[in-house]
């Protein structure tokens, strides 16, 4: 079977965490549940459990991201996991054939689980699908393809201020086309049944068919805000950009910005997110940013306790070693 | 030297033959068709019985990777893998290493192939110097040395008088002109079909409009320039209908489909499989319905190949950074046969797609089995199942999307000019 | 299946211990923490009986396991619960049944992981054979010698009772 989803072992749990489209909802409620018993851990005297001492974690980072990274590193680390991190430049892996090389040289040291994150999307699956079968997986970013624990944590932080996801109005806003944000947000939204997922944006940034995703498309931001209970901001992916997508930032903060007027009509209680790192002025107004109804902070302090969970679900699974029983 | 192709089901199209007839060869040439001729003595015979005996398959696109590119493939291995699946010619484009466009390399591919000898290998002559897209290369010379119609593969033309001129040109000396349409401004960096797929893995995608835009352009040039053109591997619905327009309103235009476009779609892809990565790409059902809809009213009349092998690590990427191109030789026969099965098409029909048709768009008096014509001849089993895996693909290259499919129909003989170049 | 001792009675008996111990150390002001779950439901008894000021801590020592990687991560677990600083505090660490040991193990380095008590005192319900680590309980309801495949295990939480359960 070719779309069988390699993410899972044999008794359906996470094996890997490549991507959150195609997992059941009880399997997203799951890391929720687990993130929310690790949120304590980061409040504590010894910020630590020993839940993973002696196992090994390789951030392989094939794409420069300080944050990701040091999120990966720290829910690692709290786990009492050992970690080692790996810059590697895309130039000096152009060739399968090396990337491969690497993954081998890794996997001699007796690492457990690497972090992959990289500029091409579906680097994940092609690790998972070469790795050996001892070494598990998570997906830090891949191309515009997704980056699940993002979409995770979001998810995580959304349910603090709304614990009914049965009951809510999501807008996605920004650069849908390139966002793996977004893609892992849609999925984890519309799993967890959220009746109503919101994408805005110029038809430039938009992928096409849209509505296969699962979302209703709104070109007009002050439409799309309309009542929403969370508001998603997304960065404005100015790497990737080629060719002629926008004019100016200075126009796109004009017509897709949050500012503190757009925001007004959204519900008044609603949530401002961003994954980071915000380019103020660009995608979001400094005032909004900082504002009460931002929980952007949130998102990042929550980032460990999801990477927490997930790494320890992934790592923690009886059965699936020879000693078992 | 006689030969007797004995109890055998014969299927030739061009002779609107379809029925059991035995077949009978002397010096190279067919001699006689369900009687032997007088004084016919046989050396060998082969017993057809059971099987069909159609004309060898000519394949409009296939690449060998020599020159150039020989840790993939050889002309060696190819045209073994070619005898192997049935097919006897094969058209070569001119973007090996060095670039096909001038008398040299010709003879330098002819002088390789004379020695592997396993099937008949006709090239493609570059359109333009080094396929750069500039200036036109030497079309009489090509044409002197052997090649059968000029291209510029899959290298942009993007100067529209660049293309005028050379259509021109090649009109003048009557060289068919062969054409991969793309707007290379609007395939850059995508590598899946824009669509729900590419949306959902967020792929860098190739509009539908990469191809229509280009079909549009170049229809508008043929239909100035008078020349006769041949769209290859078109991948959509739509410019199958821009093609069929064109021929209603008298245009001297053909086209053809690569075997894998009348199956795949790009839900093919799954999570990432890079065996699905291949120019033009695999765009979605109603397109594939629309290629097999072009190949039914006769807008395609032919089937190729486009047979593009890799070696392993070529494919051992994520998705987008691996080489594009699929390995499709072995599987062109019983995949188009398995047409019978699923369309409203005979047997015949598609193996005039492999045989009569593709002559045709090259002119050249290949692919039947009149009397006086060459015998270039596949014998195949229309009921011997097989699965397609890396030890049943003769091919050198291992990349193929069919992987585990079971196919009916094996090839049990090949004969060029007379000669038997492959027995199972 | 026998019922064996009413809990009850096993509950006074350790109210009275713990009050004698508490004298001889000269605390007066003790923290309870229970261990999730049975030891969660006799603590609420002794914390209530002995009348401690500070609401009462739970652990849950699911994380602190040295057999994780054989029965996994279980997320409907609730979390630890300490509502208070352990620093330079008394603590009573309560637990239904001690066996091997290794739960305590577990609980201790928890509770090192909040802070630094001044001293832990140990009471459990029950004591049973099959000791594997050098922990011993300061306060024991009762002791039990069990044969291989016995195993004790406390109803609960309300009513409270024990069961001798004969193993497969």
């Amino acid at each position: 079977m070719k779309n069988q989803d390699i993410q899972l072992d044999s008794q359906g749990r996470l094996r890997h965490f490549l991507t959150i489209e195609g997992l059941k909802k009880p399997v997203l409620t799951d890391i929720l549940d687990t993130a929310e018993n690790f949120s304590t851990v980061g409040t504590r005297n010894v910020k630590k459990v020993p839940l993973l001492r002696g196992k090994t974690i390789a951030n392989l980072f094939f794409e420069p991201s300080t944050r990701t990274r040091t999120t990966f590193e720290l829910a690692a680390k709290r786990l009492s996991a050992d970690v080692i991190n790996m810059n590697i430049s895309t130039s000096s892996t152009t060739k399968g054939e090396t990337l491969l090389d690497m993954l081998r040289n890794l996997e001699a040291m007796h690492c457990d689980m690497f972090v992959v994150r990289h500029g091409s999307s579906g680097a994940a699956h092609f690790f998972a699908k070469h790795v050996a079968p001892h070494i598990s997986i998570i997906n830090g970013g891949d191309g515009s393809h997704a980056h699940p624990t993002q979409g995770m944590l979001d998810m995580f932080t959304i349910r603090r201020h709304k614990p009914d996801f049965t009951a809510l109005r999501v807008a996605v806003v920004g650069d849908i086309l390139h966002s793996r944000v977004a893609r892992s947000q849609i999925h984890a939204l519309n799993t967890l049944g959220v009746p109503e997922v919101r994408v805005i944006g110029p038809r430039t940034l938009i992928p096409a068919e849209p509505d296969s995703l699962g979302v209703h498309v709104y070109h007009d931001m002050k439409e799309g805000l309309k009542d929403v209970d969370v508001v998603i901001m997304l960065r404005l992916q100015r790497e990737r950009m080629q060719g002629a997508l926008l004019p100016s930032e200075n126009e796109y903060y004009r017509t897709y910005g949050l500012s503190r007027e757009k925001l007004a009509l959204a519900k008044p209680d609603a949530i401002v997110m961003h994954p980071g790192p915000i380019n103020r002025g660009v995608e979001i107004e400094s005032a909004v940013a900082d504002g009460p109804q931002s929980v952007i902070l949130e998102q990042v302090t929550n980032g460990i306790a999801v990477r927490m969970a997930v790494m320890s679900m992934v790592l923690g699974r009886p059965g699936d070693e020879q000693e078992a029983g | 030297m006689g030969i007797h192709i004995k109890g055998g089901h014969l299927i030739d199209p061009a002779n609107q033959v379809d029925k059991k007839s035995d077949v009978f060869i002397e010096d190279g040439k067919v001699t006689g068709i369900g009687k032997a001729p007088a004084g016919f003595k046989a050396d060998t015979t082969i017993d057809a019985s059971g099987k069909t005996v159609m004309p060898g398959i000519i394949d409009l696109q296939a690449r060998f990777r020599e020159p150039g590119l020989e840790h993939k493939a050889t002309i060696a291995s190819e045209t073994r893998a070619a005898a192997a699946s049935g097919i006897t010619t094969l058209c070569l484009p001119p973007d090996t290493t060095p670039i096909l466009d001038t008398p040299a390399v010709v003879e330098l591919i002819h002088r390789k192939n004379e020695a592997a000898g396993f099937a008949e290998i006709l090239p493609l002559g570059a359109l333009t110097k080094g396929l750069a897209g500039d200036e036109l290369s030497e079309m009489y010379e090509l044409k002197q040395a052997g090649c059968v119609g000029v291209t510029n593969a899959r290298y942009p033309v993007a100067h529209t008088l660049v293309m005028r001129r050379a259509m021109e040109y090649a009109a003048n000396f009557e060289l068919t002109i062969f054409l991969k349409p793309e707007d290379h401004s609007l395939t850059k960096g995508g590598c899946a079909h824009e669509g729900r797929i590419s949306t959902r893995l967020g792929l860098p995608s190739v509009p539908e409009a990469a191809e229509t835009m280009a079909v549009a352009r170049l229809l508008m040039l043929v239909e100035q320039t008078g020349v006769k053109a041949h769209f290859c591997q078109l991948s959509s619905a739509k410019a199958v209908q821009m093609i069929h327009r064109a021929q209603h309103d008298g245009l001297p235009v053909s086209a053809d489909v690569a075997s894998h476009h009348l199956y795949l779609s790009d839900m093919d892809i799954g999570y990432f499989d890079a065996n699905c990565h291949v120019m033009p790409p695999l765009r979605d059902q109603r397109d594939r319905d629309g290629l097999r809809a072009g190949l039914l009213n006769g807008t395609i009349s032919a089937i190729c190949s486009d047979h593009q092998p890799h070696e392993l690590d070529a494919k051992l990427a994520p998705f987008c950074e691996s080489e594009p191109g699929m390995s499709t030789l072995d599987t062109l026969l019983p995949l188009s046969l398995r047409l019978a099965d699923e369309i409203d098409i005979s047997t015949s029909q598609v193996i005039a797609c492999l045989t009569q048709h593709p002559a045709r768009i090259l002119g050249l008096p290949i692919g039947q089995l009149g009397l006086g014509y060459q015998a270039d001849i596949c014998i195949y089993d229309p009921e011997a199942h097989w699965t397609v895996s890396p030890d049943t693909l003769v091919s050198q290259g291992k990349n193929s999307p069919f992987m585990n499919w079971e196919l009916k129909g094996q090839v049990s003989h090949t004969l060029l000019a007379g000669q038997v170049v492959f027995q199972r | 299946m026998t019922e064996i001792a009413k809990v009850n009675t096993l509950l006074d008996d350790m109210v009275q211990a713990l009050q004698s111990e508490l004298q001889t150390r000269k605390i007066s002001d003790p923290l309870m923490i229970g261990i999730h779950s049975g030891g969660v439901w006799v603590a609420r008894e002794l914390h209530k009986k002995l009348g401690i000021r500070d609401d009462l801590g739970e652990l849950n020592i699911t994380f602190y396991r040295d057999d994780f990687t054989r029965i996994g991560m279980h997320p409907q677990v609730t979390p630890s619960n300490l509502p208070f600083a352990v620093d330079d505090r008394h603590i009573i660490l309560v637990d239904d049944v001690l066996h091997t040991g290794r739960t305590i193990r577990a609980a201790l380095n928890e509770i090192f992981d909040y802070g630094r008590p001044a001293s832990v005192i140990l009471a459990a319900l029950v004591v049973r054979s099959g000791k594997e680590l050098p922990i011993c309980a300061d306060i024991a309801g009762s002791l039990l010698d069990l044969k291989e495949g016995q195993h004790i295990k406390l109803n609960g939480p309300d009513p409270l009772s024990l069961e001798l359960q004969e193993g497969k």
